[in-house]
């Protein structure tokens, strides 16, 4: 598949996906979805992808649904943006939480609406000290998808979650670092070698091993302690199966670098 | 025994034999030779002392999508009245020792019936389970009317029948069609262990046990009580029972012998 919506790269293990529609801040239509759909499938088939990065061309990083996809002239018959969702936005989201290896987000510019939640939905998020976060559903009379009304209050907590879902303010990177939002604010020339930088070295780690811990932290926000345990359990039995975890423990021993092969 | 084509058997293990459905490459569907194959192992393990349960499987990725829809199609209903199916079923349904299912990904139609015909179920957090019948203007042929009602309850058990949609291994045990999720590589593993423990407990008591559980399902509860009471004064007369209650005493490991 040509890509035109976005940019789709993988080298050193490494995938990574650019949104790409600079003039409308990198917006979603329906052909992009269809590309990051594509490009998502790549990722998920291929066994030399070990990170997927994420992120925007241009001033911003993702402004969210473009709106004028969107029929809402009066006397219209209302949209269904349910359906959009169900085809679009969650089989997206669901895909970014269930890959398995790390998704890191650099946020170069504004993040809004659906655009943020994305981006809170990978694993390892860093922005641009002139990036912002803006739950902007609520001014349209809209409520936060994509998984914002999951992940904020897990990454904020609820007073701060109603408070960003229900007043739609812009909350720069510095402060979406202070409150636990992101991993980390850098500097804006930073970010894009840092970014990749991240994903080059997550990408020699123990591949299988970080997956598992993925999964078991997202895990953690349906189970009971109880559960937890067991899952624990249950995930290190197959971490300790790994070829990796072999390596890992010859390489301490033997006081060398271990080379890991994400098996 | 005839070569075996569409279920694979395991070594007896600790007194456990496993099952796999192996037609990998129709996603397990349940067709007459295949239930035949599982009728007739199960007939033949009754008799055998050293079984002591048995575990079915589709293995990792899939459990069984439902039964052989050519095969089906084949028949009118005349065939249909003459169809060993029903048999097959209810020899599987007759197996006086726990049988306990694990399932990853797909129990459709006879699949999910076949989960249920089983005592225990253990899902890897991928299965799904649904009566899709509906779909082709059928419905469930094998118990999924009503043995699902009885597991679920009586809305949950119209949803799947008359719509046809699928519940995840979560629902499903939500509502007591499954009695443990873990994760899809561990489901073998922790359904082993279960039939393991099962089959280490004194014999005789497990299959009264069974026999006397089912019985709720179709019975009034002053004749269930009534059986169960039998069944318990029954085991007065096992050697198990005497060894399990002396060793209990002793502060011991019971040593049974299914006598």
């Amino acid at each position: 598949m040509a890509y035109q919506n976005i940019e789709f790269e993988i080298t050193d293990g490494v995938a990574v996906l650019t949104l790409n529609r600079p003039d409308s801040l990198n917006s979603f239509n329906a052909d992009m979805h269809a590309e990051v759909r594509n490009a998502l499938k790549e990722v998920k088939k291929s066994d030399q992808v070990r990170c997927l990065l994420i992120t925007g061309n241009g001033r911003g990083f993702c402004a969210g649904q473009d709106l004028s996809d969107r029929n809402v002239a009066p006397g219209a018959e209302m949209p269904n943006l349910g359906e959009s969702i169900e085809k679009n936005y969650n089989p997206m989201i669901r895909t970014i939480n269930s890959l398995e290896m790390p998704v890191i987000c650099a946020v170069n510019g504004v993040a809004a609406g659906a655009g943020a939640n994305i981006a809170f939905a990978c694993d390892i998020v860093l922005a641009a000290k002139s990036a912002s976060f803006i739950q902007a559903f609520c001014k349209i009379g809209l409520v936060p998808d994509s998984g914002g009304t999951y992940t904020l209050p897990r990454l904020v907590g609820q007073a701060r979650a109603m408070g960003l879902a229900m007043l739609g303010d812009k909350i720069k990177a510095e402060q979406a670092e202070q409150w636990g939002m992101i991993w980390k604010a850098v500097d804006d020339e930073a970010l894009k070698d840092e970014a990749l930088a991240l994903a080059k070295q997550l990408a020699t780690q123990p591949t299988k091993g970080l997956a598992l811990i993925k999964r078991a932290i997202n895990a953690s926000w349906n189970n009971s302690f109880d559960e937890q345990l067991d899952l624990e359990r249950d995930l290190q039995t197959l971490a300790g199966r790994t070829e990796d975890y072999r390596e890992g423990v010859a390489a301490f021993m033997e006081k060398r670098q271990p080379n890991f092969k994400g098996k | 025994m005839q070569q075996l084509q569409d279920i694979k058997l395991s070594e007896i293990d600790a007194g456990v034999l496993t099952i796999t459905l192996n037609r990998p490459d129709a996603y397990n569907a349940l067709r007459n030779q295949l239930l035949m194959e599982l009728a007739d192992v199960l007939d033949q393990v009754a008799d055998n002392d050293e079984v002591k349960a048995v575990l079915v499987t589709g293995g990792d990725k899939v459990f069984a999508a439902g039964a052989d829809i050519k095969e089906m199609a084949a028949l009118d209903a005349v065939g249909m009245l003459s169809d060993k199916r029903p048999t097959y079923w209810k020899r599987i349904a007759a197996f006086p020792k726990p049988l306990i299912a694990a399932v990853n990904g797909y129990a459709l139609g006879g699949g999910c019936e076949l989960v249920m015909h089983c005592d225990i179920v253990i899902a890897g957090d991928n299965a799904q389970f649904g009566q899709p019948e509906i779909n082709l203007g059928i419905i469930p042929g094998a118990g999924g009317t009503q043995r699902l009602i009885r597991t679920v309850g009586k809305s949950m058990a119209m949803q799947l029948v008359l719509s046809g949609t699928f519940i995840s291994a979560e629902q499903a045990r939500e509502f007591g069609l499954v009695s443990e999720v873990v994760i899809p590589e561990r489901t073998l593993e922790r359904a082993r262990q279960l039939a393991t423990t099962i089959a280490s407990k004194p014999p005789v008591a497990v299959r009264l046990a069974k026999e006397v559980l089912l019985k709720a399902f179709d019975t009034t509860l002053d004749s269930g009580l009534n059986l169960e009471r039998k069944a318990f004064t029954l085991l007065a007369a096992t050697e198990d029972r005497n060894e399990g209650i002396a060793a209990f005493m002793e502060k011991r490991k019971p040593n049974f012998t299914g006598k």
